[in-house]
């Protein structure tokens, strides 16, 4: 069923002019850092954002300093089970995601799941989700979406992913010198609320981080975004501003989140915050629709609007980089 | 087909950027309506509850039937029914036998809410 009539993405990559020749479209700003349009890149440097159409020589610069970092994917809202017209094939789509990862020049390290691994938290949504993932070797890290949580308060989930892990199924680990944080939001949702962290995760993230340095990157991933990007449709966590105060300090934090089906991203201070795709389907653009449900697009455009995160941290600098790919 | 973000500062235009794109219109509410018999029905439908309000006779039995492509879980505010999740033209009943207002919501997407209230 089309819930949306609205689908005003613009398909062929983000950047229009370059009048000033400077690589700077200051027309096309909006475009280039709020949608998943293809085949540009965005550069924010010192306050200012500049983007290259992909492939132009200065599109392959930040490439070339990846050497020496940490590079891992994220992949999100995979949705194993659903059916409807928006996807009938999301097996196929997160093969392509599989395929598309093992084509990167520059492999993983890991793989963050950023949550609706399933569609219903059936079993056998979630052994098919661990099947294909297989074909990627990688060591994967999840943390739930509302549909892994469905019927059992997360039991499921946490046998499954989290076993080890805090709580619902927080924990946080170390890689290169990164510190990275699970969150779980997608539990013990109050009516009229949106995704929750709950007081017992706040006091253990705000212990968790306090023995660290600073300059200590930190990647938070969770499902539903920590930043409020729609309330109308329970697009934020009430309590993400609280955790995020935790994390002042530190010159570098990113926060990785699924749930929206669409790539966004903002910047507040040293904060960067993005949004993945979703390997599954597609949702409209924030108050594009009547509701936030699956949306059909033209089956040649879906997998154009499907795609993973890869996200690249240089070693000696603040900036991690995030590129999404489609599955296109 | 790829978009870099790479990330080296701040920038407040990015951000009053966002806030730009975020000015939305709020979704319109459903109406309240009102049943006599024994059963009535409330369709859940684009993440709504529709009516948001049902009134209805004491011993009624309301039914959630979801017409969405995402499940859904009906519950009350107060924990006193819980549906399990219901999936695109599954529905769930409950019955009302003490008059009352009962407020509910969807438990995984919590801005749903609505209300039964029972004469
Ligand atoms: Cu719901």
């Amino acid at each position: 069923m089309t819930k949306s009539k609205l689908f005003d993405r613009n398909p062929n990559g983000l950047i229009k002019h370059d009048h000033n020749n400077d690589g700077i479209d200051r027309r096309g700003f909006l475009q280039c850092m709020a949608w998943a349009g293809t085949g540009a890149l965005c550069l924010i440097e010192g306050g200012v954002l500049k983007s290259f159409a992909f492939g132009s020589p200065k599109a392959s610069e930040p490439k070339s300093d990846k050497i020496g970092g940490l590079t891992f994917v994220q992949i999100s809202d995979s949705h194993m089970g659903f059916n409807k017209p928006a996807n009938p094939d999301v097996v196929g789509t997160l093969k392509a995601a599989v395929d598309k990862i093992n084509a990167l020049p520059q492999q993983p390290e890991f793989i963050l799941h950023t949550g609706d691994i399933s569609h219903l938290s059936n079993p056998e949504e979630f052994d098919t989700v661990d099947q294909i993932l297989k074909g990627t070797n990688k060591e994967i890290f999840f943390v739930p979406g509302e549909h892994d949580v469905l019927n059992d308060d997360g039991k499921m989930f946490r046998e499954r992913y989290a076993k080890n892990f805090q709580g619902s199924g927080w924990y946080s680990f170390d890689k290169n010198g990164v510190h990275f944080i699970g969150l779980v939001n997608v539990m013990n949702l109050k009516a009229g609320g949106l995704g929750t962290l709950g007081n017992e995760q706040l006091e253990w993230l705000e212990d968790n981080v306090r023995h660290l340095k600073s300059s200590t990157p930190i990647v938070v991933f969770a499902h539903i975004p920590l930043w409020t990007i729609y309330p109308e449709w329970g697009w934020g966590t009430e309590d993400g501003a609280q955790a995020l105060s935790y994390l002042k300090r530190f010159g570098s934090v990113t926060v990785l989140n699924g749930h929206i089906h669409q790539t966004m991203q903002k910047v507040e201070g040293n904060v960067t915050f993005h949004t993945a795709f979703s390997t599954a389907f597609v949702q409209p653009a924030p108050g594009k629709a009547a509701g936030p449900g699956p949306m059909k697009v033209p089956a040649d455009q879906l997998r154009s609007l499907l795609g993973l995160t890869d996200v690249n941290y240089v070693q000696g600098r603040h900036a991690l980089a995030l590129v999404d790919t489609s599955l296109a | 087909m790829k978009k870099t973000w790479l990330i080296a500062g701040s920038s407040l235009f990015i951000a009053m950027a966002i806030a730009a794109l975020l000015v939305m219109v709020h979704p319109t509410l459903a109406g309240g309506a009102e049943t006599k018999g024994s059963g009535a029905e409330v369709k859940v439908d684009n993440f709504t509850f529709g009516p948001d309000t049902l009134t209805v006779a004491v011993n009624s039995t309301v039914t959630w039937l979801n017409k969405d492509d995402i499940p859904h879980v009906i519950a009350s505010n107060d924990g006193l029914f819980k549906s399990k999740a219901l999936d695109t033209d599954q529905e769930y009943s409950y019955t009302f036998t003490k008059a009352g207002t009962y407020a509910y919501y969807c438990s995984i997407h919590p801005k749903m809410v609505g209300k039964i209230v029972v004469q």
